[in-house]
């Protein structure tokens, strides 16, 4: 696949280094281009890339607060539906509204707004960035957070191993909505995730897409290994890149011989505390998950 | 010329809405609001309105909704009341900060618990610090004018801030008013057609708003907010007498309502239809040769103060209505304020009407014998049981 060279989300931002939400950003314009409105939830996207006067958006975009990108978006589509019919606004261009939100901003604070955007219909996509935990306010664990990962709010005691609760599902959950198109991709992946950027665009109405990214400081790992982690996680089966068109499930990458999931937590701090039985336990997890995927 | 019709306060607000000509309404079912929007449903579902009416899931995501379409340059209209309010209160914030024209009804409603559907000021004026201007009305016929205003006052260059129009839940929001709709084209000159001044979502013109305020700018932009809103004061009564001129009806200046001022050593002062009441006294108190005044706030922000000063300079008892109580201080909003910009007068204040509590003629002859009586400040809540 070719890359478009041009870059509408600038360099010069203050993530940290390896930081993965990043090349979400700079994946996700490229397979935008110009034409595209981005609603961003509060969280670390949006705190590194907009410190007044500075901004790394070359596209127009709007933060308002944490749980609401998805209804700031529904606005955002209604206007410019609206002001092409009635003043000719934008008559000639296909905009593309997207919003953009953490796992928190997402799966937990934000929610209900997402739910209510797909539900209305609204001709948006919706992209989470999954780094699995609050990770700009320090490293708190939201829903999205895997079974037993260590955070600051499920630390791993003597008495509790970490998180005590699976991982929830948000792209299904968004499936069971009846929406045309969910996917999930990884940013280790970035031709899948481009083409699924790019499948979605085409669909109107309300889509979905859920992006791994790994995150240097809350899993704890070596700023150049972000690829490396996010390609372990979907040939180990924990992240399976599925996509959903129009009610046809697809599985969009198989691995040839899932890796043992050992090989991915052993990788990381927030999962240093486990024990041999721990490990066992997450593979069996997985295992199971995965079997009902066909994966 | 115009047309009369016989509607609630809520159907004059939908009307006023639609004479807007609107683009983008976002709004979530609650009492007493909800007749408006079910209103602004019908009139697009007709076709006799075209809008995007975006059917939200809470109030949180309404006012959302209507920032993420100002924002975009759509001219966006709202309504709420209460418990909807207060779950806006963080998006209210949001939408002054971003200097947004928006525009919304309040029905007026007290807050749980105990739960209570019936009238009271303590949803708006628990807002009073987001940055909204506040309009409070006295009719259904000031409803629907004071919407139309809205718009013009908000959209203002020297102004861009989002307004609410606050109407009292019940005594007008379900009471039906002779009330008179001007003509969509006579609206349609006042408010000219909407082009926004302010900086918008545009993909040829990529800007960024609501970015990360750092330290160094933060308290500018809340400074730049409150020169915007105390610019608005003289934009409200241009506006105001701009409307007087092109509908024949005007709102005393805009900002206060003087009744019955002149050579009156009582005054009372309050907000909302209890003026009616308040004034339907006087006229009886006149008729013995009693000579007592009013003064209507009409926005409570911004506050005018200047006007208020001026208007009571004469004025030895002053009788303060208030429809909320600050917890705490034994005091209403309004009657804070008062005592805040008159510090050498006598200020007392009257809490009445709340959860929907009747306010009756003889509570106010009950108040104004009382204020006359008093020696110095104080507090009296009326109409509570024995």
């Amino acid at each position: 696949m070719q890359f478009p060279r041009e870059e509408f989300f600038a360099p010069g931002h203050r993530g940290c280094a390896g930081c993965g939400a990043a090349i979400v950003a700079r994946l996700l314009l490229k397979a935008t281009g110009k034409d595209t409105i981005i609603s961003n939830a509060t969280g670390c996207l949006e705190v590194m890339t907009t410190p007044y006067p500075e901004t790394s958006w070359r596209v127009p975009w709007i933060h308002t607060a944490f749980e609401n990108a998805a209804a700031t978006a529904s606005g955002i589509e209604a206007a410019i539906k609206v002001l092409k019919r009635k003043r000719g606004k934008y008559a000639d261009k296909k905009i593309h509204v997207i919003a953009i939100g953490g796992d928190g901003g997402t799966a937990d604070i934000g929610f209900q707004s997402l739910s209510g955007a797909m539900e209305r219909g609204h001709d948006l996509l919706y992209i989470m960035y999954d780094n699995e935990a609050y990770m700009n306010t320090g490293i708190q664990r939201s829903s999205s957070t895997p079974f037993l990962a260590a955070t600051t709010t499920s630390p791993a005691g003597s008495k509790i191993r970490g998180e005590d609760r699976p991982k929830k599902d948000v792209a299904m959950i968004m499936a069971a909505h009846g929406i045309p198109y969910v996917a999930t991709a990884c940013i280790s992946y970035p031709e899948d995730f481009i083409r699924k950027v790019k499948r979605a665009l085409e669909i109107e109405g309300p889509k979905f897409i859920q992006v791994l990214q790994p995150c240097t400081t809350g899993w704890g790992f070596p700023p150049e290994k972000t690829i490396e982690i996010g390609r372990l996680a979907v040939e180990t089966g924990v992240f399976p890149l599925y996509e959903i068109d129009h009610g046809n499930f697809k599985i969009t990458y198989k691995p040839a011989k899932r890796k043992p999931v050992r090989e991915y937590l052993k990788m990381q701090k927030r999962y240093r505390h486990l024990t041999d039985e721990d490990i066992e336990r997450i593979q069996k997890y997985i295992d199971e998950k995965c079997k009902l995927l066909g994966l | 010329m115009c047309e009369v019709k016989v509607i609630t306060g809520t159907s004059a607000a939908a009307e006023a809405a639609k004479l807007a000509d609107v683009d983008v309404i976002a709004a979530y079912p609650i009492t007493p609001q909800t007749t408006c929007v079910e209103k602004l449903a019908e009139f697009v579902a007709n076709g006799e309105l075209d809008a995007e009416y975006i059917k939200v899931e809470s109030e949180h995501s309404a006012m959302s909704a209507c920032i993420g379409a100002a924002a975009t340059g759509a001219r966006t209209f709202t309504a709420t009341a209460s418990q909807g309010l207060a779950l806006m209160h963080e998006m209210l914030f949001i939408a002054s900060g971003m200097r947004l024209p928006i525009v919304m009804m309040v029905a007026n409603r007290a807050l749980s618990a105990p739960i209570n559907i019936w009238n009271d000021h303590q949803d708006s004026i628990a807002e009073r610090d987001t940055g909204w201007i506040q309009i409070y009305a006295e009719d259904n016929q000031e409803t629907l004018d004071s919407i139309i205003q809205a718009y013009k006052i908000a959209e203002n260059e020297n102004v861009l801030l989002p307004v609410m129009v606050c109407l009292d839940g019940f005594i007008l929001t379900h009471t039906v008013e002779p009330v008179i709709i001007p003509k969509a084209e006579r609206v349609r000159d006042f408010l000219g057609v909407y082009e926004p001044k302010h900086a918008y979502l545009d993909p040829d013109r990529p800007i960024t708003q609501g970015p990360v305020g750092v330290p160094d700018c933060y308290m500018e932009t809340r400074k730049q907010l409150e020169d915007a809103i105390e610019r608005s004061k003289r934009v409200i009564k241009d506006v105001n007498a701009e409307f007087a001129e092109l509908f024949n009806r005007k709102y005393g200046n805009g900002l206060v309502e003087a009744y019955n001022l002149d050579n009156a050593d009582t005054v009372l002062v309050a907000m909302g239809t209890v003026c009616g009441t308040i004034k339907y006294v006087i006229d009886q108190l006149k008729k013995e040769g009693k000579n007592v005044g009013l003064l209507r706030i009409r926005t409570f922000r911004p506050f005018p103060k200047e006007d208020i000063k001026d208007l009571l300079k004469e004025v030895d008892n002053i009788a303060v209505l208030d429809k909320n109580v600050s917890f705490g201080f034994n005091k209403g909003a309004l009657g804070i304020e008062m005592s805040s910009i008159l510090k050498n007068k006598k200020v007392c204040n009257y809490i009445v009407g709340l959860g929907g509590r009747d306010i009756k003629i003889e509570d106010i002859k009950k108040i104004i014998s009382h204020v006359e009586k008093a020696e110095d400040d104080e507090t009296m809540w009326i109409g509570l049981k024995e």
